[in-house]
């Protein structure tokens, strides 16, 4: 015991001296709170998503589901290496004001991570940790479109509709609205902190056209699909809240008061949201549901996502009460309504959550905090943002998904449907 | 021989148990069941979706008994069973045609 201590000392010590020195301008503080925030975003993913969905999906595709989000977390991690960075963040041919090519696709410059070293510096944190921080990004947004074709999807055609997804909706939206001056999205002035447009309105809209291409799951509403084991559910949903933290003061990219107020509002959205859909379904179905409130608490989370770093604590409480009523009505009432089969409601929580974020940004936006201030002219370059994201995302997914589905199928055979995902694509089963 | 099945609320199972061991009963043998009566089922509602839960769990519980214990046995289970609210289950009463136990061979009362 006191051998491994002094060992551990010494350790420590050669560490702290063996310190490389970074280029100046280098600041600590930050670099230390966006290492912590990648680790906290990575955590939202896996295990946090994955058991959000997998304890809402029936016991035989519990498996299948949460394979999704890991094989989703592994293969987007590469892609973002390859290629989904260069795409998102290199500014190669950009100019403010001038919409060009660039203005949607970043350079293949950085593929590969090429130029990426020990004193390449984004901002005041080195490179290697932004664009990690960013490919927590690029991983949990594709695997929020799961929860929308859960129980249904081909494995194999996942993973390529993934790839293919993440290089040709996801990085140009990201590059579009976050990449800086001569960006389509950003000269256009849209305030989106975190990712309402880029990450939650992109998955969402995704998630509902890829649940209306593969049709209803077999038996939807007739045969019972309750949710297996809510518990993780549960546990997944408060994964999530905790993990946002990273992700909403994170977009910060520094240790300052922005970041400060980013993680005061999330908190502030997030609790008056499960409130929010904990009373609303309690007056209109009786009952306060333990899903009812978790989900509350996703849509406020959601919806305080392009806010945060934009807005106040009561804009932050007005959003947060918003999200979680308008996000039960899409859940309840308007999936109902249009009869689409969006398994666990991507697009009822995060499409609508985001765009309900997205919009009130442009009203609760405070000069002080992020350098703008709400108006009728902010809220509809919102508007238009919003558009020109559903749009850009809805035409892309299809085409995509209309090559897949000619090339090698969407969805798995009925036989393998009945029997259930994790028998018949993994050969495995939870118990 | 009887063969007294009942059906009981599964968190009654414990005093029925100890009720029937008191009395003499050498061995039940219990399965977990799942069933509807007069009682119904509940309904069960996700984020808008309604589902109706047509069977609730219960237990059966099967003992072979004497002829001579049977009014006993039933009564027994008839006491420690009920709470007195719909759901509290049944007893059915059947003729055994023939006990054997296996290990030794010995058949009718004595195997019982």
């Amino acid at each position: 015991m006191k051998k491994s201590l002094v060992l551990f000392t010494l350790l420590a010590g050669l560490c702290g001296f063996a310190a490389p020195s970074f280029a100046d301008g280098l600041d600590t503080g930050a670099t230390a709170w966006m290492l912590s925030s990648t680790a906290l975003v990575l955590l939202m993913t896996i295990p946090g998503l994955a058991l959000f969905y997998g304890g809402m999906v029936r016991k035989k595709n519990v498996l299948g589901t949460m394979m999704q989000s890991f094989a989703i977390t592994a293969l987007i991690s590469v892609v973002w290496m390859v290629a989904g960075y260069s795409i998102a963040f290199d500014t190669t041919g950009m100019t403010k004001g001038v919409t060009n090519f660039y203005s949607f696709f970043g350079s293949l410059n950085h593929a590969f991570l090429n130029g990426m070293d020990m004193k390449s510096m984004t901002g005041g944190i080195p490179e290697s940790v932004f664009m990690t921080f960013q490919m927590t990004f690029a991983i949990i947004t594709p695997a929020l479109i799961t929860g929308a074709f859960a129980d249904r999807m081909k494995f194999s055609t996942m993973l390529v509709f993934m790839t293919i997804w993440s290089l040709v909706v996801y990085s140009p939206i990201a590059h579009m609205v976050w990449s800086g001056d001569g960006g389509f999205l950003w000269d256009l002035g849209v305030l989106d902190f975190a990712g309402g447009t880029v990450v939650h309105i992109n998955a969402g809209v995704a998630g509902l056209v890829t649940a209306l291409m593969l049709g209803p799951r077999i038996g939807y509403g007739k045969e019972p699909m309750a949710p297996h084991n809510l518990v993780l559910t549960v546990i997944g949903a408060a994964m999530l809240w905790v993990g946002w933290f990273g992700f909403n003061a994170g977009s910060a990219v520094a240790a300052d008061g922005r970041a400060g107020m980013a993680m005061a509002v999330t908190q502030i959205a997030t609790a008056a949201a499960a409130l929010g859909w904990m009373f609303a379904e309690w007056i209109v179905k009786g009952k306060p549901s333990v899903l009812g409130i978790a989900s509350g608490a996703v849509a406020g989370l959601v919806a305080i996502t392009p806010a945060s770093g934009f807005v106040g604590p009561v804009g932050s409480l007005v959003i947060g009460v918003a999200a979680g009523v308008i996000c039960f009505w899409a859940a309840t009432s308007l999936k109902g309504m249009l009869g689409y089969d969006d398994s666990l409601d991507a697009f009822g929580v995060h499409a609508i959550g985001g765009i309900v974020g997205a919009l009130l940004t442009g009203v609760f936006a405070v000069e002080s905090i992020g350098g703008t201030a709400g108006s009728m002219g902010q809220l509809w370059i919102q508007a238009e943002s919003v558009g020109i994201t559903i749009a850009y995302t809805a035409v892309m997914t299809f085409i995509i998904l209309k090559v897949l589905d000619i090339v090698m199928g969407l969805r798995v055979t009925e036989e393998q449907e009945r029997e259930g995902l994790d028998i018949a694509l993994h050969g495995e089963r939870v118990e | 021989m009887k063969m007294v099945t009942a059906i009981i609320k599964p968190f009654k199972l414990d005093e029925v148990r100890e009720a029937l061991s008191a009395i003499g009963v050498q061995g039940i043998t219990v399965t977990e069941v799942k069933g509807f009566g007069r009682q119904k089922g509940h309904t069960e509602l996700y984020r808008g979706a309604e589902y109706v839960v047509d069977f609730l769990p219960k237990i059966k519980l099967e003992a072979a008994v004497a002829a001579s214990m049977l009014d006993q046995v039933i009564e027994a289970i008839e006491k420690t069973a009920k709470t007195g609210k719909i759901g509290d289950g049944k007893i059915f009463i059947h003729d055994i045609a023939q006990v054997i136990r296996i290990r030794t061979g010995e058949t009718g009362a004595e195997a019982l």
